[in-house]
């Protein structure tokens, strides 16, 4: 750095005096609660295990299935869920969503251990009549107070990730055991999702 | 030319008024950069933006360029008109429409004519604009700067956007485009309902 000429220094100094006597913004109206709201929906998707497994199970049995569904259940389950927590918002009722997301576990987990591959419009269906009951769920737990807009985009941005978490460990599935290992982790998904259905049917 | 004195600068810089963009702060160096921020400062406007950009960029490099040149357009068109106070009655449930629509044509990917993106472009652009004008409508002339400082942000970010997306080659490129467009409708659309709930 070149060191400071004699001339120099008033006018520096001066700039470090303007800069202490510039007054801070007042950030009026630029709401705490935003964070809140980015936060408690950053934190939903993942405040819940029935939620998380249910959520890297979708990428994990696309990655199974390869392309396209690899690509298509990720851009069908966020759009489907994002309707099912639309509902929520609404107050439309939908029966039984805790054992729909317990379910959701159970068969997809199922279908990650069995290596099922149904016609890709059954595989769409499927994740996409599930994802209902999780946006359903998130809707209607929308904190008070909170940014709709900064919960719903943390909200969708940690869905999205479960999936691509589930893709990437899905990648294994080129390498013989690979495929063991994500089978088991199907039947692991699915004993949990029985645990979930057991606890919500009590 | 003369280089300003540091001090100078400083001093320019301290005699800027402020301007009151609603929800947003003062960055302190005068109303086009506050302008320039607020795009920034709220995802409403950023995410209708790069949605409406990457629409743009899937369809080609001639539609991103017109998208371009069309949506800032009309985006200080929209501001100016709501700053005159003709557009006090957008609804904000508006702005998680435009998320929703555009987001959803960018994740169907299916071609289209033209003039539709050219027309939504045109859409967005003066509903977000007039809302960004409505929240002025109060200022006094610096309101103008501020909007085109928007405008310029708009323009700078559908540049940088539409032309990432007219550039995919591979396929999966392509996917990771369409999905963040189905990210940004489902937002659209949780928005959508959180607005319909709050009115």
């Amino acid at each position: 750095m070149k060191p400071l000429q004699a001339s120099e220094a008033p006018n520096r100094a001066a700039l470090a005096a303007a800069i202490l006597l510039v007054a801070l913004p007042a950030w009026a109206h630029e709401g705490g609660g935003q964070a809140a709201g980015f936060l408690s929906g950053m934190l939903h998707p993942v405040s819940g295990l029935d939620h998380v497994l249910a959520m890297v199970a979708v990428g994990l049995w696309g990655a199974q299935l390869g392309a396209p569904a690899i690509w298509l259940l990720p851009v069908a389950f966020p759009l489907v869920m994002a309707f099912g927590g639309f509902l929520g918002l609404m107050g439309v009722p939908v029966p039984g969503v805790e054992i729909g997301i317990a379910l959701s576990a159970v068969l997809l987990g199922v279908m990650v251990a069995t290596q099922s591959r149904p016609p890709l419009g059954v595989a769409i269906a499927l994740v996409g009549f599930f994802a209902v009951f999780h946006g359903h769920a998130h809707g209607t737990e929308l904190p008070v107070g909170a940014s709709g807009l900064l919960y719903s985009v943390g909200f969708v941005i940690v869905t999205g990730l479960l999936h691509a978490t589930g893709i990437a460990v899905g990648l294994v599935h080129r390498w013989e055991r690979g495929r063991l290992a994500l089978r088991g982790a199907g039947a692991a998904v699915t004993a949990a999702g029985v645990f979930f259905a057991w606890r919500a049917l009590a | 030319m003369r280089r300003l004195a540091p001090a100078r600068l400083a001093g320019a810089f301290l005699l800027v008024p402020g301007i009151a963009f609603a929800h947003e702060s003062s960055t302190g160096l005068g109303p086009v950069a506050d302008g320039f921020a607020h795009l920034f400062l709220g995802f409403d406007d950023l995410l209708a933006v790069v949605a409406m950009a990457m629409l743009a960029g899937l369809g080609g490099r001639a539609l991103a360029r017109r998208v371009t040149l069309a949506l800032p357009a009309a985006w200080l068109v929209g501001g100016v008109a709501g700053w005159l106070g003709f557009a006090t009655r957008v609804p904000a449930s508006a702005t998680a429409l435009s998320l929703l629509l555009v987001g959803i044509l960018v994740a169907a990917d299916r071609r289209a004519p033209s003039a539709i993106p050219l027309a939504l472009a045109a859409g967005v652009g003066l509903m977000h604009g007039a809302l960004n004008g409505a929240a002025l409508a109060g200022a006094g002339g610096e309101a103008l700067l501020a909007l085109a400082g928007t405008a310029g942000a708009v323009l700078v970010v559908s540049l940088l956007v539409s032309r990432g997306a007219s550039s995919v080659t591979r396929p999966w490129q392509r996917v990771a485009v369409r999905a963040a467009g189905s990210w940004i409708a489902a937002i659209g659309l949780l928005y959508l309902g959180w607005a319909l709930k709050g009115s």
